[in-house]
């Protein structure tokens, strides 16, 4: 038990070590408050360009998004981050980071939103038309708002997977929470900075997964 | 040399592509044994979590509300990390490979769990008491009764949730296992071009987009008719 506390909790080190741990739990908050909008402002053109008649135009965005679904998010950073210099294009970590998300995570949010524009019945449109409504109007006002409560539980999830996969981000090296507990843990061969960088993880997101096993339960009771 | 010239050159280099395809291919199966064991141990241990909570005891619930809760709010990366880094301090040895695997299947196991339990609870309880007052046991009420009623709600998100996390069988790469990515990488920095990447990519698409194309379909397939 005393090797078990010595090796994950110990003091001594914490002490030692909580200031960069705190410093790498704002550059996670950072980078989340960045990719997080970037992603959404992504996939919500992605949807309203997919509302689109022409087939011209929806089947390249078909193809985009399962692309970018289909290929692990960490094999697009790496891709980007790696690759790109050698295209002659040099990319800082954050750059790296941000386009690698906002292919990836736009994808999915896109995906997310298109679902929801697609379940608002036609009728309401129709609906605001024949009251004079203009179309940009008619999106932003009677059709977004529901399309976001039929699927907010889908966007709270999926925001809550892209503040996870910002730990992805310490494999090119972004000063972010698990970088620094990693550097924490080399420098002192012992484990207890990334069982705080967990337990960082899991007091930040906590709440988050409760609110969603909420929404989850409701929506299903709904569907009954 | 002109630009588009040094862009294939880079990227499409033939004679490094003929070089790693090997390592390549071996790293494709290789992630695809890693995805077989964490959807195996993943999906059954999330089916033993949601039959134990069925059994309704108290204590034992809160403690497998607090385990999906703990393996849904932790980023997967940081699981492997500490299983591949942090156990060996208590003499615990685990290969990267065991480390993912472990680690994804835990993560697995919570989502699973949650999506079995929804659809359970969506099954009316006359159901259960029908069948208990037949005289079926628990586990033959279970697995006869509840579950093929339940399955259809369940299957579109757990396919879902089963190809993202499946997906994540990249992150093995970061504890040096040579799966696709694993293996791209080290051809990158062996030959200092980027076309085992490209080739990487290209085996990420080959492995995944017909899966993307099934989860779609079966999302359609098992639609809730509202």
């Amino acid at each position: 038990m005393n090797d078990f506390l010595e090796a994950f909790f110990s003091w001594e080190i914490l002490s030692e070590a909580w200031p960069i741990l705190l410093d790498g739990l704002g550059q996670t908050l950072l980078l989340s408050a960045i990719v997080i909008p970037l992603g959404a402002v992504g996939g919500l053109t992605l949807a309203l360009l997919s509302t689109a008649k022409s087939r011209w135009v929806r089947w390249p965005l078909i193809a985009y998004v399962d692309v970018f679904r289909a290929l692990p998010p960490l094999v697009l950073l790496v891709f980007v981050y790696a690759g790109l210099p050698f295209a002659g294009l040099e990319v800082s970590a954050i750059g790296a980071v941000a386009i690698g998300f906002f292919l990836n995570t736009g994808a999915y949010y896109g995906e997310i939103f298109r679902a929801g524009l697609e379940s608002v019945p036609a009728g309401q449109a129709e609906a605001a038309r024949a009251l004079g409504l203009k179309r940009p109007q008619i999106m932003a006002l009677i059709v977004l708002p529901q399309a976001v409560r039929n699927v907010l539980p889908d966007l709270v999830s999926n925001t809550l997977e892209v503040v996870k996969l910002t730990s992805i981000a310490s494999v090119v090296a972004m000063p972010e929470l698990l970088f620094q507990a990693r550097q924490a843990q080399s420098v002192t061969y012992n484990a207890t900075p990334i069982m705080a960088a967990a337990v960082a993880y899991f007091i930040l997101l906590w709440p988050v997964v409760r609110l969603l096993s909420r929404l989850e339960n409701k929506q299903l009771a709904s569907r009954r | 040399m002109s630009n588009w010239d040094k862009f294939l050159d880079s990227f499409f280099n033939a004679r490094v592509a003929a070089e790693y395809l090997p390592k390549i291919i071996d790293g494709f199966w290789l992630t695809i044994l890693l995805a077989a064991c964490v959807i195996a141990t993943g999906l059954l241990a999330g089916l033993v979590l949601a039959v134990l909570r069925a059994m309704g005891i108290r204590p034992l619930n809160w403690l497998i509300i607090f385990t999906v809760d703990l393996f849904r709010a932790l980023p997967p990366l940081v699981i492997i990390v500490l299983i591949f880094f942090g156990l060996p301090g208590l003499g615990l040895e685990f290969s990267g490979f065991a480390a993912a695997w472990i680690a994804l299947s835990l993560v697995l196991m919570a989502f699973a769990e949650e999506i079995y339990w929804a659809g359970i609870t969506s099954v009316p309880k006359g159901q259960w008491e029908a069948s208990r007052s037949l005289g079926l046991p628990f586990l033959v009420t279970f697995l006869l009764v509840i579950m093929p009623q339940a399955i259809r709600l369940v299957i579109p998100p757990l396919t879902n949730r089963t190809i993202a996390i499946t997906k994540g069988t990249a992150l093995a790469s970061v504890v040096a296992v040579p799966d696709i990515l694993g293996a791209a990488q080290a051809g990158v920095s062996f030959s200092f071009n980027p076309t085992p990447l490209t080739l990487g990519a290209a085996a990420y698409l080959l492995l995944f987009l017909p899966v993307e194309i099934l989860g779609r379909w079966v999302e359609t397939r098992f639609a809730w008719k509202r």
